[in-house]
């Protein structure tokens, strides 16, 4: 993973200070509220309902068992002992003091870590699949494209005022997309072309909240050194002709909608011909000078652990059951990725505490070369285990509450802070996933059940991804009391789709009865082999309709 | 007079005056010293304009720097306003004139402008600011140094950081 060199080092430590100097300031009154929340904002500082959140960023979601634990180090020492998951693989802490948190950051920036354009109307954290680099279907790792782009976008000076908060997400896989690339405001695509070069297909206007939208291609084949003078062109028309009248639309897809997106396209073209040439353009040697720091670890040369695996799954079946659902396939044979779940129920989803924060951090020096990733699904990935150890890091994770064996069924839930924590939200969501979490406590029917996504926003910021989960919520306020919305059919994956309304919201106490209903439509109309995405999409939404409102 | 920071930190006072706008109806009233006149009113007036080295124009942050174009090195100074400090079209066009349309005189930003935007608008091509006069001039120094090196390339730097490590 990328290790600071003395320019990445010194630039944090500036960064630090600056922060350190315009805390003071905001706090003696040289600068006004409204002048320092930007500020504060492009450093992850939110002023929350019950204390300031700070959102540390983690750079397309990797992080090193230093990193872990200084991060349970912080959580002790500056917070309530705990912090939290965020669907944009950074975590969030929830009770840090205002005055504290330039010392946070210098903790941080002494392990490579900061809090830099984590909110704001500015770029945001890069994200992309938490498989990348052990997965066989990749087109090329794309952690290095990210970590250019996150060094690209730190204080780039002409978008630091951009007319709204600004997210890139990059896939490199053919058959799957865990990133979500098209519900972003650019999502790129790894491809190769004809000719066998490496580049981008791009994608932009796409984004969830109040106007959400599946993102059109603007560009087939970006070939791969194009790649920043062409966000800059992106960028540049978007700051320069974004709508800065109403916050609501204010995102790149509204302007994508307005110019349509070949109208848009063709002013980006007209820009990046200016441009293309520039000494943003990237060359081949800074490529390779970020590959450097993704390459394989010391990889053992094994072979598959077949024999023993099948052993230990007939032997237990609660193994057996952890192994076809948080256990996927590595490239190099002996090898596993495995996904912590951090969806035991009665836990809010995404949320760990400090001692587990040190217990991931042990488990990855233990059995993952000292690596973990955040996903945007609210887990954590240990992506290099050996398959022959497998059984011995299920053993481990079941006490820890890591085992719990749900990952892609209904109760692996996407679940922002929502009401409990969040000053945005018109409701609270939490207690919706619990809820529905207990109802469906039953592993087999889980499992029979097979693969949902449900995603729970208390608001329609959606940082709970509502939209594209085959079953989404959304919680409303109606008259200061809490309601919550269903919409059905949505997806995240390559055939991205914003999910349709059900109809009229439910108070908070009937949803589990109400996604019980929506199940069991499933379940009588499915064929053999269809997801609940299938049948819904074969079936429509009237039958579910028809059940839940009957 | 407003302070206005050079792009070293040096505080001076002049007497360029900023000419707002003219009310529909009303004819464009110049000042007996060197002034700032909305962009597009030059454009228009070019012929009896062109050549006085005490006219410049300054740009509210929605026009369009190509209408200018390499014309604006008939200026001495060209301006950019920031109607509210978070409106952040400014930069791009500040950029524009100084990358794409070459303009090398004196480019000033104006309106909302405070401490601590300061080293974004000088890597964009600003080398003059008129502080808002509630802040307090004598930090600019600082502000425009926060940061002694930068990532990407911009106004100030042909050499984003990943050329400079490749060398």
């Amino acid at each position: 993973m990328y290790v600071y060199d003395e320019h990445d080092r010194q630039l944090a430590h500036e960064r630090v200070a600056q922060f350190r100097d315009q805390t003071r300031r905001a706090l003696n009154g040289e600068l006004e509220e409204d002048e320092f929340l930007p500020l504060r904002l492009q450093n992850g500082l939110y002023v929350q309902r019950l204390a300031p959140m700070l959102r540390i960023c983690v750079p397309y979601g990797m992080m090193r068992s230093e990193q872990l634990r200084r991060l349970a180090r912080i959580t002790r020492d500056y917070d309530k002992g705990y912090a939290h998951f965020t669907t944009r693989t950074n975590i969030q802490l929830n009770w840090p003091r205002l005055e504290d948190v330039p010392d946070i950051l210098a903790e941080l920036a002494d392990v490579e870590m900061h809090a830099n354009q984590t909110s704001g109307n500015c770029i945001r954290n890069t994200t992309t699949d938490p498989f990348s680099g052990v997965q066989d279907d990749e087109v090329a790792d794309p952690r290095p494209y990210c970590e250019i782009i996150r060094q690209w976008s730190t204080f780039h000076p002409e978008f630091a005022f951009l007319p709204r908060k600004f997210k890139v997400a990059v896939n490199a896989s053919e058959q799957t997309d865990r990133a979500a690339i098209q519900v972003h405001d650019i999502g790129l695509q790894m491809v190769r072309n004809e000719a066998g070069d490496l580049g981008f297909r791009v994608h932009v206007g796409g984004g969830l909240g109040r106007t959400p939208m599946v993102g059109p291609v603007i560009r087939e084949f970006l070939p791969e050194l194009d790649l920043l003078t062409y966000l800059e062109a992106i960028l540049r028309v978007y700051n320069r002709y974004g709508r800065r009248d109403n916050k609501f639309k204010a995102r790149i897809k509204i302007l994508v909608k307005a110019l349509t997106p070949e109208g848009f396209a063709e002013k980006v073209e007209a820009e990046w011909a200016h441009i293309k040439d520039s000494p943003t353009r990237l060359t081949p040697e800074a490529v390779a000078h970020f590959q450097q720091y993704f390459t394989e670890p010391a990889y053992e040369a094994l072979e598959n652990a077949s024999d023993q695996l099948a052993e230990q799954r007939f032997a237990n079946r609660d193994f057996d059951q952890w192994v076809s659902h948080n256990v996927d396939q590595h490239k190099k044979p002996g090898y596993a990725i495995v996904t912590l779940s951090l969806k035991k129920t009665g836990v809010p989803p995404g949320d760990v505490s400090d001692r587990q924060l040190e217990q991931i951090a042990d488990l990855a020096d233990e059995y993952s070369f000292g690596e973990a990733r955040a996903t945007h699904e609210q887990n954590v990935v240990l992506a290099d285990v050996r398959q022959d150890r497998l059984f011995e890091l299920w053993e481990k994770l079941r006490p820890l509450g890591f085992a719990t064996a749900n990952l892609n069924t209904l109760t692996d839930v996407i679940c922002c802070p929502g009401g409990d924590y969040c000053a945005l939200a018109n409701a609270k969501s939490i207690p919706v996933a619990e809820a529905i979490q207990r109802r469906f406590d039953d592993l087999d029917y889980l499992y029979d059940l097979g693969k949902i996504d449900l995603n729970i926003s208390g608001c329609m910021n959606a940082c709970g991804h509502h939209h594209v989960g085959n079953i989404g919520v959304l919680g409303v306020d109606k008259k200061g009391e809490e309601f919550y919305q269903i919409s059905l059919g949505g997806d995240s994956h390559h055939n991205a789709t914003i999910g349709k309304i059900l109809g009229p919201s439910f108070a908070r106490e009937a949803m589990p009865d109400v996604i019980a209903r929506l199940i069991d439509v499933y379940v009588e109309k499915r064929t053999e082999e269809e997801t609940f995405l299938d049948t819904y999409q074969r079936i429509g939404m009237d039958p579910f309709k028809e059940r839940v409102y009957a | 007079m407003p302070n206005v920071i050079s792009a070293d930190g040096t505080i001076r006072q002049d007497n360029w005056t900023v000419v707002a706008r003219p009310e529909d109806g009303e004819s464009l009233d110049l000042p007996n010293e060197p002034c700032l006149i909305p962009v597009d009113l030059w454009l228009a007036g070019h012929e009896h304009f062109a050549g006085r080295n005490d006219i410049g124009v300054w740009f509210d942050s929605h026009q369009e720097p190509e209408d200018l174009g390499e014309r604006a090195n008939e200026l001495p100074v060209v301006a950019v306003n920031f109607p509210k400090f978070s409106d952040g079209r400014g930069y791009s066009i500040a950029r524009l004139l100084r990358e794409r349309y070459g303009y090398r005189n004196e480019l000033r930003a104006i309106g909302d402008v405070l401490l601590d935007q300061l080293q974004f608008m000088k890597r964009c091509g600003f080398d003059a600011y008129a502080l808002r006069p509630d802040k307090d001039a004598t930090k600019g120094q600082d502000c425009l140094n926060f940061f002694s090196q930068s990532y990407q390339a911009a106004t100030d730097t042909d050499l984003p950081l990943f050329r400079r490590r490749a060398s």
